[in-house]
């Protein structure tokens, strides 16, 4: 494991109180990822998956326990301050799309570095993304246009438009049949590979953990097995 | 960038949009028609009263500037009036009330011609029988009348002698007496027209008037058709801003409805955004200028369609109504509607900003 790991968690843990009911979702969760690692999450449904990830990426606070991302403490962060991290460090890419269907592709990318507060002019780097993706030439459509591998990618782009420390895919893949399954994995080894990008990815397929360095288990709110 | 998304959510429900800019238009044309009716009302009074070529107005006591009901002077008036220094003409009017805003106006023709220069016949010529009458162009437009067709009015008939043009004394006029004998008003009369000889002269005989007639109202002719406004008439300024308030209400539910309908249906939308690191200020900001542009549309839509509601009066009732563009209202009526829809636009603009991003991608 790398010194300086750009994801530390230590103890995490995560309880929703619905009503009465409280549902302990993580129970002690201790990772680390080194920068540029493709690390894969696998486990059953209800495993506290998408939780991690979603404390993780600052959508959601933890009851307990350390995380840090690239440094930061997430654990202290107030809400606008959570908001603010989503903005700068971290790019989401969901099972569904999720992409602005009223924008185009390219609108849809941009509007993430408006948000962002990032100048629209051209960024030689992100050409060399788009090239990578494959969906250079399909830009300006809408997404209800573009097929359902096609938006996959454009949500990619759009989750590193902004040079996030790291890439958060939950399931990236669960809506895609075999083809675009495998276009959309290639195209995120690329980004691995080629520019460095730490991804973290949710699936249960073990095709697609196949294309990862590292795989974890997470049963029960923990993480049982690391292949690292 | 932000523009372009308002701009395709708006496009992208139409009828939404084209209703709220609809409803929002016709609040403000209610504002616009209403104030340029007042307007072009009270300055129709003004200008056929400066029509009759008069200097001073004398009105009998206690009676309001533009009340115009009954006859409360003696008509011995006149003369006294005639007999004062410098003043070369004194006639006495009588205006009696006969629906809504409809009047007739009752004078001695001779006298009138003198000091007004007479009336400018369209058609036909001066009366000559006691059941004759003149109407102006517009009267006889909205009514449809010419020289010789009969008018019913004050439970008789009358000749309709000529048509005259607009904008002196009154729109419906016959000879003093015979309004006089008909209201049961012998010897009586609402206002004295008095000329004086020298337009310098006018402040002197006002101030010498006041002194012999106290209690009268005597207003030379600028101080009458500046007073002839929209603060002066009873009631009026409470009845605008009453419709104002309405208009208000009317643009808020409106445009309240609309966003939050926009609110609910693009909960996934925001979601997407928030879970992008928008700011709540980032999803207010989208709603608000959304709001803005459908206010902006919708006031401009009212005034076009103000325009149009001054045509439609014009064609239908030019005698009975008058409505005038009010271009100083332009502004007030949009800031008016922007408020109204800004505070419709809140509410929902508030649960869109703190919608929670991860219930809201789990929406269907
Ligand atoms: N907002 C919530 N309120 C209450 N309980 C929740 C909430 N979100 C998740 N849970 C519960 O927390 C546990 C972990 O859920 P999570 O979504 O993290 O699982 P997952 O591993 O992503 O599952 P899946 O593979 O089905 O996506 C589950 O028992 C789930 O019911
Ligand atoms: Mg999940």
């Amino acid at each position: 494991m790398s010194e300086n790991p750009i994801i530390r968690v230590r103890d995490l843990r995560k309880v929703y109180r619905v009503g009465e009911v409280e549902v302990h979702a993580l129970r002690g969760v201790n990772l680390d990822v080194p920068r540029g690692e493709f690390l894969c999450v696998a486990g059953p449904s209800g495993s506290g998956k998408s939780t991690l990830f979603h404390i993780l990426g600052g959508l959601l606070a933890p009851t307990s326990g350390a995380v840090f991302v690239d440094g930061h403490d997430l654990s202290r962060l107030s809400d606008s301050e959570r908001t603010a991290l989503r903005r700068r460090m971290v790019g989401f890419v969901f099972q569904k799309f999720n992409l602005l269907p009223t924008l185009t592709a390219a609108d849809n990318i941009a509007i993430a570095r408006h948000i962002a507060g990032r100048s629209l002019d051209h960024d030689p780097w992100f050409r060399q993304v788009l090239d990578l993706l494959g969906i250079a030439d399909r830009l300006h459509h809408k997404p209800s246009k573009l097929s359902g591998g096609e938006q996959q990618r454009v949500a990619i782009a759009r989750a590193i438009v902004n040079h996030p420390a790291i890439l958060l895919a939950d399931e990236p893949t669960g809506n895609l049949d075999s083809q675009n399954s495998a276009a959309v994995l290639r195209v995120l080894r690329d980004l691995n590979e080629r520019l460095g990008q730490t991804i973290l990815l949710i699936t249960h397929d073990p095709v697609v953990a196949s294309y990862a360095h590292r795989v974890v288990r997470m049963l029960d709110g923990r993480i049982v097995d690391d292949t690292g | 960038m932000i523009n372009k998304l308002v701009f395709e959510n708006l496009k992208h429900r139409p009828v939404r949009t084209a209703l709220s800019i609809l409803a929002i238009g016709v609040e403000v044309t209610m504002m616009l028609t209403l104030v340029g009716l007042s307007r072009g009302m009270l300055a129709d009074v003004a200008r056929r009263a400066r029509g009759v070529g008069a200097d001073i107005v004398v009105r009998p006591p206690g009676t309001s500037l533009i009340g115009l009901s009954s006859a409360p002077m003696s008509e011995k008036m006149v003369d006294f009036l005639r007999r004062q220094p410098h003043v070369t003409h004194a006639v006495g009017s009588m205006t009696h009330p006969l629906s809504g805003v409809t009047t007739i106006t009752g004078v001695d023709l001779r006298e009138f011609d003198e000091i007004s220069g007479g009336f400018k016949y369209l058609d036909g010529g001066p009366i000559r029988n006691r059941d004759e009458i003149l109407v102006d162009n517009f009267y006889a437009r909205q009514n449809n009348l010419r020289a010789g067709s009969t008018l019913y009015l004050l439970n008789r008939n009358w000749r309709v002698a000529g048509v005259v043009e607009e904008g002196k004394l009154a729109r419906l006029v016959i000879p003093l007496d015979v309004l006089q004998d008909l209201t049961a008003n012998p010897g009586r009369i609402s206002q004295v027209w008095v000329k004086v000889d020298h337009p310098a002269n006018v402040p002197k005989v006002i101030a010498s008037l006041k002194e012999k007639l106290p209690g009268y109202p005597i207003y030379s002719m600028e101080e009458l058709t500046s007073l002839i406004s929209v603060n002066n008439v009873p009631g009026l300024k409470a009845f605008i801003t009453v419709i104002v308030a309405l208009a208000i209400v009317v643009g808020f539910l409106v445009v309240f409805l609309s966003m939050y309908t926009a609110v609910l249906e693009r909960t996934r939308e925001i979601g997407i955004l928030k879970a992008l690191g928008a700011s709540p200020f980032y999803i207010l900001d989208i709603l608000f200028r959304e709001t803005l542009l459908l206010a902006l549309a919708g006031t401009l839509l009212g005034i076009l369609f103000s325009y149009l509601t001054r045509w439609v009066i014009m064609s239908w009732a030019p005698a009975s109504l008058t409505q005038m563009i009010v271009p100083d209202w332009w502004g007030i009526a949009g800031a008016i509607a922007l408020a109204g829809a800004l505070l419709g636009a809140s509410y929902p603009g508030w649960r869109a900003a703190r919608q929670d991003p991860i219930e809201a991608l789990a929406y269907e």
